[in-house]
């Protein structure tokens, strides 16, 4: 089992590169940092010099990829890919544009981010697998036809809408909770249950959809007419066989997405002034600061590439057919 | 007779472009038989066909958003003619009042006064603080304001009336169509005996002209959606922005589908070293998550628009330039998946005994891709096709409210719903504008949703 975790996670580094080297393309090739210079400076103050001062501010006026201005093993470490693309393996993001060290702000804005996305997840995956379930056991009936076409209708409404919807309703006209904010320790409950009711609302529509055909694949199999045969209750076949085995391919098919809630949602995030690393990551896009976003892109592959090591290991945990090969 | 000058945006291009590559297809699907019968068995799907007819009048609007002209200045006779900065499109002229006929700021549907109070000179007695007339809005009933509601509904019972005169000429069309030459055409379409889903078009086709009649005629005296903050007709954005989704929707298919399709083909029947590198580049892709991605893409993109504005000579040529370079960028950031689907699908194909006879013929690699492979993966495609559609269409709204959608300056249900969602903090409420874009966008979705879900279920082999 070590052996293949290693294997893979040796598998994940040249992902991991080629990520880096498209991220370094995008930001320094596509885009000279004279451009994204003159861009932050604004059209009024662009001189010469004061490109130059921008760049020596931020270490951009070093070579691409080669310095031959300088001996030894510094022709390839003083230059802007070594400084600012290939030292993010070791952690290093570098400063943002108000001069903080991005990897300590992300450090602090992971718990916020984590507040909302993982109750959101938990229960938006108890509510959507009681629905589809439900769904399947009343299958080919009106209220199997009418709740798919709930599902369909509610996965054509826009994010937004599900958003700036409850927030009008629940906090402006009934004014339960409040509109937006975030509060340290257990106060911040009140500021939480209206971010994590929408994110769980919004998720209902394709995800019962989905796994309402995982279970309706499950109820053709031949274990569960054999489980019929033998006398057991139709809700008995559903809780004891059919909701476990259904559960396989739902499980392994959600494990991707684990790591990635510490990247916390944009939407959610800036709509409620929640401050986590999703509205981390607009302000820096409406800000365009380009050393942010850039970490923004590597840490979300590093954990989407954890996301899919994990699947792997599950898929080997719930079905013992699956052996580490 | 004023001149005009035809011009052609880089979108309109791709968009007409698209039109002719599906009567292409469809000549293609005709000749092929297993692909006529799915096809078929999508034509007689009632609520397929009912949302595909809803489809075809987005599609009608944002054809006639996509011919877009510039009218001459006048100018003294013998000089050389000068055109206008703004381009039109074919829809502005025919939505001319609706365009032209602006307000001050906000108003209500079917109001007749301003949201606001301003102050104003009555004669007589000084200056007084209420609501002002509307210059446009209900400006025909004069003193008789309080008369809306009679002149409103009397205005679409004639429309009403009018629709259904149309829609009893389509119905009497449908039937000779669905009769072959009997004349018991119209009861076939009731009972619902007619192979192809006569009865869900028309009905589709008679809620159409239903809602879309009445609105037209009444937005001739009133803003029936009301009105904006600098005072333009919601309706008339909402009718432009139907054109933005489509291209999202649409042109972007157009730039991900020769990627997926020929890297997915190549990288399942040759497999070796293409197969790998292959692998590499969609995992590399896919890893990065989708949102960041594309933000990162767009900010360069905007660097890149920002610093070479001599690139561009009106406005449009600039937003529409950006359009484009979203929905390259979304095609580049969604091929993967339907590319690992292509190459599963190809891998499997490949070991087939009529292609290893083929094989053994010496029928070169490309000939069997061509013939024997490609035509076996159409159902893929088609259904990625559609599928995509409805998710671009969502995702535009989101990725406009971060900052990394279309221009600012482009009306979409994006822009709409980002100018628009701070007012309703307002009081009282300034409703009608998000209430209107995100019921046009449900609207466009559902259909596009209902018509894939019409599509797998025809071409899906599995689902019989």
């Amino acid at each position: 089992m070590l052996a293949y975790i290693v294997r893979r996670l040796l598998y994940a580094l040249p992902i991991l590169i080629g990520v880096n080297l498209i991220t370094f393309a995008l930001f320094f090739v596509v885009n000279t940092p004279d451009d994204m210079a003159r861009m932050q400076l604004g059209v009024k103050r662009v001189t010469p010099e004061a490109i130059q001062k921008w760049k020596v501010e931020r270490g951009y006026d070093k070579p691409l990829l080669w310095n031959a201005e300088v001996g030894g093993l510094a022709k390839a470490t003083e230059t802007i890919f070594f400084e600012k693309s290939a030292r993010m393996f070791v952690g290093d993001f570098g400063r943002a544009e108000d001069g903080r060290d991005i990897a300590r702000e992300i450090a602090s804005r992971m718990g916020p981010s984590l507040a909302i996305a993982l109750p959101t997840f938990l229960l938006g995956l108890f509510v959507t697998i009681s629905f589809a379930l439900t769904l399947a056991f009343f299958r080919a009936t009106a209220f199997d036809f009418w709740g798919v076409v709930l599902c369909v209708a509610m996965m054509s409404i826009s994010g937004l809408f599900y958003i700036i919807g409850g927030q009008y309703l629940i906090s402006k006209v009934w004014r339960l909770v409040p509109i937006s904010g975030f509060g340290a320790g257990l106060e911040a409950w009140r500021f939480l249950i209206l971010p994590v009711l929408i994110g769980v609302v919004s998720g209902i529509g394709s995800s019962t959809r989905w796994y309402r055909t995982i279970f309706l694949e499950e109820v053709g199999k031949d274990y569960v007419r054999t489980a019929r045969a033998k006398g057991l209750p139709e809700t008995l076949v559903f809780f004891r066989h059919i909701l476990r085995n259904a559960l396989i391919p739902i499980l392994t098919g959600v494990v991707v997405v684990i790591p990635l809630l510490f990247m916390g949602s944009l939407l959610t995030e800036s709509f409620f002034g929640i401050p986590g690393l999703g509205s981390y990551t607009i302000d820096a896009i409406n800000a365009q600061d380009f050393a942010v976003v850039r970490s923004m892109v590597f840490i979300g592959s590093v954990l989407y590439i954890v996301g899919l090591i994990l699947t792997d290991i599950s898929y080997t945990l719930v079905d013992p057919r699956i052996r580490f090969e | 007779m004023m001149g005009f000058e035809i011009v052609i945006l880089w979108s309109d291009l791709l968009i007409w472009l698209l039109v002719a590559a599906g009567v292409a297809l469809g000549v293609l699907i005709a000749r092929n038989p297993p692909l006529l019968a799915a096809w078929r068995r999508v034509g007689a799907n009632r609520i397929g066909m009912a949302s595909a007819t809803v489809l075809l009048a987005f599609v009608l609007v944002g054809l006639l958003d996509s011919l877009h002209y510039r009218v001459a200045l006048e100018g003294k006779p013998g000089q050389k003619v000068q055109y206008a900065v703004e381009v039109l499109s074919v829809l502005d002229a025919l939505a001319t009042p609706l365009r032209t006929r602006n307000e001050k700021t906000y108003s209500e549907p079917f109001a007749t006064r301003l949201y606001a109070k301003e102050t104003i000179d009555v004669p007589g007695q000084g200056s007084v603080r209420e609501y002002p007339r509307l210059k446009h809005g209900g400006q025909h009933l004069g003193e008789r304001e309080g008369e809306v509601a009679a002149d409103a509904g009397f205005t679409a019972f004639r429309a009403v009336a009018l629709a259904f005169v149309v829609w009893m000429a389509l119905a009497g069309l449908a039937a000779r169509v669905a009769g072959d030459g009997n004349t018991d055409g119209w009861r076939r379409i009731w009972r619902g005996d007619t192979a192809f889903a006569w009865n869900a078009v028309l009905i589709a086709c008679g809620l159409i002209l239903l809602i879309a009649v009445p609105l037209f005629s009444l937005s001739g005296q009133y803003h029936v959606f009301g009105t904006d903050k600098v005072g333009q007709d919601v309706f008339y954005q909402v009718l432009k922005s139907v054109r933005t989704g489509l291209i999202i929707g649409l042109v972007t298919t157009l730039v991900m589908l020769p990627l997926a399709v020929l890297l997915g083909i190549v990288a399942g029947y040759f497999r070796g070293w293409a197969d790998d590198v292959i692998q590499y580049v969609y995992t590399v892709l896919n890893s990065i998550p989708g949102v960041l991605l594309i933000a990162a893409a767009v900010l360069m993109m905007q660097v890149v628009i920002d610093t070479h504005p001599q690139w561009f000579s009106t406005a449009a040529e600039r937003a529409d330039l950006r359009l484009l370079a979203l929905c390259f960028i979304l095609g580049i950031t969604s091929w993967t998946g339907l590319c690992r689907l292509l190459r599963g699908e190809t891998l499997k194909l490949r070991e087939l005994e009529y292609i290893q006879a083929a094989q053994a013929f010496g029928v070169s690699n490309g000939r069997i891709i061509l013939r024997h492979i490609l035509p076996n993966l159409m159902h893929i495609v088609i259904i990625a096709l559609v599928m995509d559609f409805s998710g671009l269409v969502l995702a535009e709204a989101v990725l406009s409210y971060v900052g990394i959608g279309v221009d600012p300056s482009m009306t979409s249900f994006g822009t709409m719903i980002n100018n628009a969602r701070m007012e309703l903090g307002r009081e009282p409420v300034v409703w009608w504008s998000l209430a209107a874009a995100f019921s046009a966008m449900f609207i466009l979705v559902l259909a596009a949703n209902l018509f894939a879900d019409a599509v797998r279920d025809a071409f899906d082999p599995r689902a019989a």
